[in-house]
């Protein structure tokens, strides 16, 4: 009963402002209306009860939003963008992506069921007092079965940052 | 008589969350409060160092002060500029204080006293949460449509970006030694270690005391709000009672980043030496440090002026009593020993809270304001390696216990004096490079009339 609330209420906000996002004219708004979205979805990683998820979610995605600000801040001009700058084929390309994605999720729910054994996945959910600590599940897996994967990753982010600092180095020496 | 179903559900989600409730409300009630006076001691303190009286008027020794001023910001014109946009000039100060507040639901100010039940990700949640408050920063910054205010908000959010990493990495220090991200484990984890992890590892405290300073825009780090260059930052357009909001906001954070020093390095609830039993009269301490205010309240009642001043002191001398007899009377019924923790754990923290806040006031009177370029650079170039040493070296001192079975007083020793090291060979570095930065342009490339 709870549940089906929090997950209607966090479930609605973010289709809404996902949808305002998309929509406002003024950058600033669509950033705090995508601010919006990502905690509506930290909310429902949180009724998920994942915790860590749901943290991380908060902590990287919203953080990140923050420097997506001053980026729109000092790099757009809004006045400008408002009025002039125009991407007119954008339209038909979004309306493609999104015809694409609704009948891919379309196919999937209607015919999953008919697959036998490889439908959708739909577990019983375990009862709340019975659910491992899933920072440290979460820790378990990432170190042991996923560890190579886990460093790979990580390394590709080192060398994208170290290669931004010598990008952005280069243009100041000159 | 039978309820209907909806509402026997709502009265099932009261009777299960009822504590957490009552605990919410009593933290939204009692925090402005709290800030309210943590201003006016800021400003006695700050008067006290500056050789003056502060606010005496309102009260005696100025002690309606915030009341006052609460009434004054509350009844203040509201103004909005023509320019701004109003929506999210609105909303801004209420996301910095929502999420100041938010955070505080986490921490255990006690045992027994949690807004949020003793939730896994605890610090995360705490850090997660109140770093949102720098939204409501730069949205105000950027919605009042004024440069001071966006100068503010820019220096903020870089300001915050940089020193939160420092932070995130010293935290991680403390976290290794407690093995758990939950807050009452942490505290539980010292308490069988039988040593504040401020003793094991003095560098990440003082990393975290740095860069919680910088985070909550304090002087020396209050570039946003510096008043000699930018009027008042990013709150330059606000005026009234959403003024008092980012005010609010500020202070409640202060008690935030107090809070979370004092769980991770400072023992939380726990009494000192929480194991040693021959100190167990300690227990005594938080009865007698009341009752000691309240006869100085009686000793400085003789000395006012009005009448009036001499029974507002009164009464404030009875009440510190009364809460004295309140503190001591678990002591002594052995029925009622079941609240000692509680209630003597929250005494515990908020002295160590208190006393990490006067350190961010005394820093403030203190020290001269950071220049941007050097506050970045102590930020990435000296507190970022550092902290990322010395989670390696607590890494080491935490292994060099367990497997080699070195005793853990030697280890934690060595590897500071490690960091300690490490920290004095960036310094040297970082003065080096400003020296060499700085010499050529003193003799002949700087050109007085280039511009």
């Amino acid at each position: 009963m709870l549940d089906s609330i929090t997950f209607y209420f966090f479930a609605g906000v973010a289709v809404l402002s996902a949808a305002l996002m998309v929509t406002r004219h003024n950058a600033v708004h669509s950033a705090v209306l995508l601010v919006t979205t990502l905690l509506a979805t930290a909310g429902i990683f949180l009724q998920l009860r994942a915790e860590f998820i749901f943290i991380t979610q908060i902590i990287l995605y919203v953080g990140g939003i923050m420097v997506l600000f001053i980026f729109v801040i000092m790099l757009v001009r809004l006045d400008v963008a408002l009025h002039h700058i125009r991407f007119r084929l954008q339209r038909w390309v979004a309306l493609f992506v999104a015809l694409a994605l609704g009948v891919e999720i379309t196919v999937v729910f209607l015919f999953a069921r008919r697959l036998p054994g490889q439908g959708l996945l739909i577990q019983e959910p375990a009862p709340a007092d019975k659910l491992p600590p899933n920072t440290e599940e979460l820790a378990r897996s990432l170190f042991s079965s996923y560890l190579l994967p886990f460093e790979i990753a990580s390394v590709l982010l080192l060398v994208a940052m170290v290669g931004a600092v010598v990008m952005a180095k280069k243009r100041i020496d000159q | 008589m039978t309820l209907p179903p909806s509402l026997e559900a709502i009265l099932t989600f009261l009777q299960n969350w009822w504590v957490e409730i009552v605990c919410g409300v009593v933290i939204v009630a009692v925090v402005p409060l709290i800030a309210g006076y943590v201003v006016l001691v800021e400003r006695k303190l700050m008067a006290d160092m500056q050789a003056r009286l502060g606010p005496m008027r309102v009260g005696p020794h100025g002690l309606l002060q915030p009341i006052a001023d609460a009434l004054k910001l509350l009844i203040k014109e509201d103004l909005i500029p023509d320019n701004a946009d109003k929506l999210i000039f609105w909303l801004a100060p209420v996301i910095s204080m929502v999420a100041a507040m938010t955070s505080m639901g986490a921490i255990a100010f006690g045992p027994t006293f949690q807004v949020a039940r003793d939730i896994n990700i605890g610090i995360l949640f705490v850090i997660g949460v109140s770093s949102l408050g720098l939204l409501g920063i730069i949205l105000g910054g950027w919605a009042s449509n004024s440069h001071y205010s966006i100068i503010g908000a820019i220096r903020s959010t870089a300001q915050l970006v940089s020193y939160e990493t420092a932070a995130g990495l010293a935290i991680v220090g403390a976290l290794l030694l407690a093995g758990t991200l939950r807050i009452r484990a942490i505290v539980d984890a010292q308490q069988q270690l039988g040593v504040w992890f401020i003793f094991l590892t003095p560098v990440a405290f003082f990393i975290y005391l740095v860069a919680s300073i910088a985070e909550t825009n304090r002087a020396p780090f209050d570039l946003p709000e510096a008043e000699s260059e930018l009027v008042a930052g990013y709150m330059t357009e606000y005026s009234g009672f959403r003024w008092a909001l980012y005010f609010l906001g500020e202070y409640a954070n202060m008690i935030v980043v107090g809070s979370v020093a004092t769980t991770l390095f400072l023992g939380g609830w726990l009494r000192p030496f929480p194991n040693v039993h021959w100190l167990d009269w300690l227990d005594f301490l938080p009865p007698l440090i009341i009752a000691a205010v309240g006869v100085y309240c009686v000793y400085r009642a003789g000395k006012q002026p009005a009448e009036i001043q001499i029974w507002f002191m009164w009464a404030v001398a009875l009440t510190c009593f009364a809460v004295a007899v309140i503190f001591a009377v678990p002591l002594f019924v052995t029925s009622l020993k079941f609240i000692l923790p509680g209630l003597h754990g929250a005494f515990w923290f908020l002295l160590k809270v208190s006393g990490y806040i006067y350190l961010f006031m005394w820093l403030r009177f203190t020290l001269p304001r950071y220049r941007f370029d050097q506050l970045m650079h102590l930020g990435w170039y000296i507190l970022i390696p550092l902290a990322i040493v010395n989670v390696l070296a607590i890494g080491v001192a935490m292994i060099l216990e367990s497997e080699f079975s070195w005793n853990r007083w030697f280890a934690a020793l060595l590897t500071s004096l490690f960091t300690l090291g490490v920290a004095a060979f960036l310094v040297n570095l970082y003065d080096k490079r400003t020296a060499a930065a700085s010499a050529p342009a003193t003799a002949a490339a700087r050109d007085p009339y280039a511009g």
